[in-house]
């Protein structure tokens, strides 16, 4: 199987906006890490361990009644731009994009489940559910783990727990993450306030795409960083404790923009809009930000109704580079990406009224 | 602000990281980014880019320490270890037992593992697993004041203790 399933214009199950307070978490993610006891962790493993590795992986990946309908894809038979697809779709890792010897992703037909095979860890396992909803997600997990550990032996130590390749991931071996988009707290500059009284609470705050980005159009991936000496339920419902506090806050921010700014907001929302329909280049970052802005309108009510968040759900993922180059076709270079970019957000505004 | 890694260049990145009560905030030129791309990508995770990677170098250099020479079964030193910040097997956590566990204190607030549990394991690291998960609990009731369960979960304790025969060492951790 060279082709994965989900074609470029589909929607993301998990994307469409039917989550609890999905005006303020977009989607929350459960990852577990897990390592195979009789073989070596990723470093040191020959080609041919490997193959065997994904060969066990994939037998227990076929009796798993979650797993009977995934689709199995080796990222050796995958080029660049469907790598880069499914890495936008947070189907793989940035390390899973990279690599060059054998590994592979098996995805569910609702691109709820990716199960990496010989990712930084053995098994890299991720749920994911739209809006605030982790203990699902866990649940969902929990339940494929114990599926696949039927034939798998997992490496595991009575007191380290789950035993990963990267020692700081010891224990349970699980990130819970949520993405959230945070804009009024960043308008309203409380963003820092925020993140400073979460700095207490051993939890990782990170941008869009997780590894390595900024906060680009105020979404915040806020996610567990303590693996060892918590039980799974408690890491998740601390995390849910804490957002939910954040949530709180953005939706009183919100308000505050909605009443006491208004003028100020509506100018912003409606100036973006401005751009975004008639840009005939536009870089991906500068479409997320205004995108962003675009959302913020749809949250206090100054669009309501004519955009919703599913569709900019949407959006969003289509103007990524790997997206846009896969519904072309083709490779595209950066300065055509832009044009096509500014393309595709004109047509999906163009029935929008100014 | 200037690129915190080439240190002349505008940064445009910028990540901020809360660990263990601290905020870490490293801003990135995108020269450097796309340099350093692999690197931070991979380790954005400050846990180990920082504290975890910190900390193995601290503990390389501390004089008149040794190290443990490698692991047996798959042949990794710890100095390869504190370079790539990966073990390479399951046997490493052994081998590297007193070094890894100074790298784990700092990043986690524990030192044992409470949760799940795989349902293949042999009997002995399940008993053990077990026996953590009670007491785990048990240090939960007294922190909560549930004195009756403390009472009931201590008697549970003792009774596996005892099945245990063999003498069992008394930690205090």
């Amino acid at each position: 199987m060279t082709e994965n399933g989900s074609s470029p214009a589909q929607s993301v199950n998990w994307l469409r906006a039917t989550g609890p307070e999905n005006d303020v978490v977009v989607s929350s993610r459960i990852r577990l890490a897990r390592n195979l006891a009789n073989y070596p962790f990723l470093i040191k493993m020959t080609p041919d361990q490997r193959i065997a590795l994904i060969a066990e992986m994939e037998k227990a990946v076929r009796a798993s009644s979650f797993l009977k309908k995934a689709n199995m894809i080796l990222t050796k038979e995958i080029g660049e731009i469907d790598r880069q697809f499914l890495l936008e779709r947070y189907l793989i890792s940035n390390a899973l994009v990279r690599e060059d010897g054998a590994s592979a992703v098996v995805i569910t037909p609702d691109e709820m489940v990716s199960l990496m095979m010989i990712e930084e860890d053995h098994l890299r396992l991720q749920v994911f559910q739209s809006g605030l909803n982790l203990a699902e997600a866990w649940r969902i997990a929990d339940e494929i783990d114990m599926e696949l550990e039927k034939s798998l032996s997992y490496a595991f130590d009575a007191t380290l727990g789950y035993l990963t390749a990267c020692p700081t991931n010891v224990g349970t071996g699980i990130r819970a993450s949520c993405m959230l988009h945070l804009p009024s707290l960043v308008i309203t500059k409380q963003i820092q306030k925020v993140l400073q009284a979460l700095s207490k609470l051993n939890l990782a705050v990170r941008g869009l795409y997780g590894e390595g980005t900024q906060a680009l159009g105020s979404f915040f991936q806020f996610s567990n960083q303590i693996t060892l000496g918590q039980p799974e339920t408690e890491i998740i419902s601390n995390l849910e404790g804490v957002i939910k506090q954040v949530i709180t806050h953005e939706r009183e921010a919100r308000e505050y923009l909605r009443k006491k700014r208004k003028t100020k907001m509506e100018d912003q929302v409606w100036r973006a809009l401005g751009v975004l329909k008639s840009a005939r280049l536009i870089s991906s970052q500068e479409a997320i930000q205004l995108l962003s802005l675009v959302q913020t309108g749809v949250d206090t009510g100054i669009i309501e109704g004519r955009v919703t968040h599913r569709d900019l759900n949407q959006l969003f993922l289509w103007i990524q580079p790997g997206h846009l180059q896969k519904m072309h076709g083709s490779e595209l270079s950066a300065a055509d990406r832009d044009i096509q970019r500014a393309d595709r957000i004109r047509t999906f505004f163009s029935k929008l009224l100014l | 602000m200037i690129c915190n890694v080439c240190g002349t260049k505008e940064a445009t990145i910028h990540l901020t990281e809360v660990v263990s009560g601290q905020m870490a905030e490293v801003h990135i030129c995108e020269q450097c980014a796309e340099e350093k791309g692999t690197d931070f990508k991979t380790y954005f995770n400050f846990g180990d880019f920082f504290t975890g990677f910190a900390g193995i170098g601290k503990l390389l250099e501390t004089p008149g320490e040794k190290t443990a020479v490698a692991c047996k079964s798959c042949g990794m030193t710890f100095e390869e270890f504190s370079k790539q910040g990966r073990l390479g097997c399951a046997q490493c956590y052994t081998a590297f037992h007193r070094q890894l566990e100074a790298v784990i204190k700092q990043v986690q607030r524990a030192g044992v593992h409470v949760g799940k549990k795989p349902s293949r394991i042999p009997k002995d690291v399940r008993r053990a697993h077990d026996l953590r998960q009670l007491q785990d609990r048990l240090r939960k009731c007294i922190q909560n004041e549930a004195f009756e369960e403390a009472a009931r979960l201590r008697d549970e304790i003792r009774q596996i203790e005892d099945k245990n025969k063999r003498p069992r060492k008394t930690k205090n951790d």
